[in-house]
């Protein structure tokens, strides 16, 4: 569909000069910086930028709402005539959820969790006169046939912690349809879900979209997303807009250097090394273990070496246990069943039993760089305690050894040692992560999520960082995560787990290239690419129940 | 269902062994209180032979152990003891015919009238307090808030002695519409009982008003930024159902544990209430009984004391935990 299709039709939302502010320390700073939106009958419109370029905060002043501490102080907003910011509260609250719908990021924190599904989306039909309540119901019980949930006609008497994150989020999407409203409002809906759940998710959003031809504003900060979704593209950086154009003619012809350095983020590729010779000791080897959380086994006779200066991927989707197996290696959950060895001598499975040695050859770097650092200490100390833990140097000695690792990092110690977590980006948060783990002069590097909390931009250099660490110190990593871009770009190896299990593993040419184990396959094959008619083909090619959780329950 | 018996019960079992160690500490509290009955009712003109006759013949020679282990053998099959006023009273006129007055007889009946007390103020405060709570957090930062919040804490920081004159002032003497004083005797009709009880029970209203009130507010503002409240007001429901049918069943658990706490204040804490009203409640009694060593009556006061605390705590911990839909309907 090109964006020429909705030329003639009616302008639905029209957003006028929009500055926008926030509260913060008793002053108001600006978000939103003078931006104009247009979206017309039946159009979806997808903004993206990274976080802080002010989507979410956009996309709701759409409706006319501010969240508390954010304020609307220019401009204008007009849905279909009516001037949302002169309108009366009550005036804008008969259009809300009849008129305009609101799909929140996290379905299982915006359903509340004392009501039954179906009562939450019956609320708004009711309230606002729509339908009666058996008629909400029966067409509640409708939507979610459409939306291809299981047990339509039942799963909406459940309550919100009895269904899985993937089928929350498409209730949510049936919830915001119950009234057949003109316009939703899509805020990041598919960000907290795993990628064959996500491919499902976006399928029946798209579907029933356009099945009622509703207009949407598709908020997202994942390109490949967007490229699914929208009909047109609008890119936002720090509340200003960069540029709008239809969505074939974004991807492949982008004016601004912004657009540019957002579509080049995925091509950081780093050759895959040269296999090790057979008989080498792995820095480390997981070798059959089997681990529980109380009595119930998460982790099933699982084995996978380590070499020196490669990067093992360790790819699944949550719960797949990769998270799990890392506790394993550092000691924090002594496994039931099997080894972890060091360098060919086997470890002692509870880290209070190894020695300082021992525990400083193992580190890590954590996914969320926020709660991993504490807020009261400055990064001199953050660094310092472990250098003076692990290599007992003190005084002079010791800063100079600070100052050595925050240069490996790219942090100058001249202007970042005396500040606090709360003074840093995220990026420069999880570098300062990644000196704490340099600190101890470590082998071996158990990085979790490292990148997941974080834009594709700063994502990429802490990649880069990462990788040029490895070639310089000879270290080994284990590389969780459930992005496959990512472990397109550093892996050496990667490990493929589900349900405690390893599926697959070998070198990463190997794996991305066919024949896969049908998991990874479909793994791979439910990520996202930049081709707007990527999802269209993929549902061509295997049919609506072949992708996504459907698929993986056929598996087993 | 099943594990929120079982909660339920690990609970009780809990709050059965809480009672026993308080047990142990009461009594050791008793025993500690300066002078003992013997002293206390002979008063100046004891004389040592006295003394230690009365002791011997009220028991009080033996072993603290021994009394202790007594006591609870007694407490546990329901009898309580005797009150040593009583027994000393019959001894004294010669009719020691072995006919006591048992604690149980003595306390019984004020205990009944402290919970009816109990039982009228909290029909009144606790859907007064939260329906405030509510509509304070309905209106924040407004001046109904401001107000609600101003009048009820003054009325938590003024002596209860004080808030009793002022409402006898202007409820019985310059609108003589209730009786001021709260003579309650048994057979008496419900209507009447409930009318002299209404003056007490509206003094107690104003001193827990104010922590409900601020608790149930608190609870429901605390959560409105949630995701879920911000769904509700993007789905277009009224700020009103907002609160009550999104919020407060998600603050429920707070709210009901201050309640509890109140409503164990209005069981052991009431005490000038009742003198300012000569209303014949357990609080009276319980401190006429300190005051002359009647130690089985203090204890089975203060066992009553804490069973109450106890109990509503266990019942303000069920409660919450059954308001938690996880735990009514697991996965």
């Amino acid at each position: 569909m090109s964006s020429d299709a909705f030329k003639d039709a009616e302008t639905l939302v029209e957003m006028r000069d929009i500055h926008m502010e926030g509260r913060s320390d008793e002053e108001w700073h600006p978000i939103i910086k003078g931006v104009d939106l247009t979206l017309r009958k039946g159009e979806v419109l997808g903004l993206i930028g990274e976080s802080g370029a002010g989507k979410s905060t956009l996309g709701l002043a759409s409706m006319g709402f501010c969240r508390d501490g954010v304020r609307i102080s220019k401009g204008s907003v007009i849905f279909d005539g009516i001037d949302l910011l002169a309108a009366s509260a009550e005036e804008k609250r008969q259009l809300l959820g009849k008129r305009i719908a609101y799909v929140a990021q996290s379905a299982a924190a915006s359903f509340n969790p004392a009501h039954r599904l179906i009562d939450q989306h019956t609320e708004a039909p009711i309230s606002h006169g729509v339908l009666s309540k058996e008629d909400s119901e029966a067409d509640g019980m409708e939507l979610y046939r459409k939306l291809r949930l299981p047990n339509p006609d039942e799963i909406g008497f459940r309550y919100p912690h009895q269904v899985s994150g993937g089928q929350l989020q498409r209730a949510m999407t049936a919830m915001a349809m119950a009234c057949r409203p003109d316009l939703i409002i899509f805020d990041e809906p598919t960000t907290a879900l795993d990628v064959t759940t996500q491919i499902e998710v976006l399928a029946s959003i798209r579907e029933i979209v356009e099945e009622f031809n509703t207009a949407a504003i598709y908020i997202t900060h994942d390109l490949a997303v967007v490229a699914q979704m929208a009909d047109t593209i609008k890119v936002l950086l720090k509340g200003d807009e960069v540029e709008e154009a239809e969505t074939r003619e974004m991807l492949s012809n982008p004016k601004q250097d912004y657009t540019k350095s957002l579509w080049a983020v995925r091509e950081f590729q780093r050759p895959q090394k040269p296999a090790v010779q057979t008989g080498t000791t792995p820095v480390i080897a997981v070798q059959n273990v089997t681990a529980a959380y109380g009595k119930v086994d998460v982790l099933h006779d699982v084995s996978f070496d380590i070499h020196q200066g490669r990067t093992v991927a360790v790819v699944g989707e949550s719960g797949s246990g990769k998270s799990t197996t890392a506790r394993c290696i550092t000691g924090l959950l002594p496994p039931r069943l099997g080894q972890i060895s060091l360098a060919g001598t086997a470890l002692p499975l509870d880290y209070r039993k190894r020695d300082r040695e021992q525990l400083k050859k193992i580190q890590m770097i954590y996914q969320m760089a926020d709660t991993a650092l504490n807020p009261r200490k400055t990064v001199g100390e953050i660094i310092g305690r472990p250098v003076e833990f692990y290599t007992g140097l003190t005084g002079a000695a010791k800063r100079k050894r600070v100052e050595e690792l925050m240069d490996q990092i790219e942090l100058p110690a001249s202007q970042f040692i005396d500040r606090l977590p709360s003074e840093m980006s995220g990026g420069q948060k999880q570098r300062v992560g990644i000196a704490r783990s340099l600190a101890a002069e470590p082998e071996f590097i158990i990085c979790d999520e490292v990148t997941s909390a974080l834009d594709q931009l700063v994502a990429e250099g802490i990649l880069r960082l990462l990788a040029d660490l490895q070639d310089k110190l000879n270290l080994s990593y284990m590389f969780i995560t459930h992005d496959l871009a990512t472990v397109k770009s550093i892996a050496d190896e990667v490990v493929v787990m589900k349900d405690g299990n390893v599926v697959e593993a070998g070198p990463k040419t190997e794996m991305f290239t066919p024949p896969h184990h049908p998991y990874t396959d479909l793994l791979l094959s439910s990520v996202p690419e930049m081709d707007p008619d990527w999802l269209t083909n993929l549902l061509q090619e295997r049919g609506v129940d072949n992708i996504g959780d459907a698929a993986v329950g056929k598996m087993t | 269902m099943n594990s929120v018996l079982k909660i339920i019960a690990q609970r009780l079992a809990l709050g059965l062994l809480t009672l026993f160690i308080v047990s142990i500490v009461i009594f050791a509290a008793v025993n500690l209180l300066p002078g003992d009955f013997a002293e206390a009712i002979l008063g100046q003109g004891a004389t040592p032979e006295a003394v230690a006759a009365i002791r011997t013949d009220l028991g009080l020679d033996q072993h603290p152990v021994l009394r202790y282990f007594q006591w609870l053998g007694g407490v546990l099959q329901g009898d309580l003891g005797n009150s040593f006023a009583q027994a000393n009273f019959a001894s004294f006129v010669g009719d020691d015919s072995g006919v006591r007055t048992t604690v149980a007889q003595q306390i019984a009946p004020r205990f009944a009238n402290t919970m009816f007390l109990a039982g009228v103020t909290a029909a009144i405060a606790v859907p007064f307090a939260v329906t405030l709570g509510i509509l304070a957090a309905l209106y924040r930062n407004s001046v109904f808030d401001r107000a609600a919040n101003i009048t009820t804490l003054s009325s938590i920081s003024s002596p209860e002695f004080f808030l009793a004159y002022v409402l006898i002032l202007f409820l019985a003497v310059l609108n003589p519409w209730l009786p001021s004083l709260s003579n309650i005797y048994d057979g008496m009709a419900f209507s009447e009982r409930l009318e002299k009880t209404l003056l007490p029970a509206l003094t107690l209203t104003l001193v827990v008003t104010a922590h409900m009130m601020r608790m149930t507010r608190a609870a429901i503002i605390n959560l409105l930024a949630s995701p879920y409240i911000e769904m509700a007001r993007l789905k277009g429901i009224k700020p009103m159902r907002v609160i009550v049918k999104h919020a407060l069943p998600n603050a429920l658990a707070p709210i009901i544990n201050v309640i509890a706490l109140n409503l164990a204040y209005l069981i052991t804490g009431v005490v000038v209430v009742e003198v300012v009203f000569v209303y014949p409640g357990i609080g009276q009694l319980f401190v006429d009984s300190v005051k002359i060593r009647d130690i089985p009556v203090v204890q089975a006061c203060c066992l009553i004391f804490a069973a109450a605390y106890i109990l509503l705590n266990l019942t303000a911990d069920i409660l919450s935990i059954v308001s938690n839909p996880r735990l009514r309907h697991p996965k």
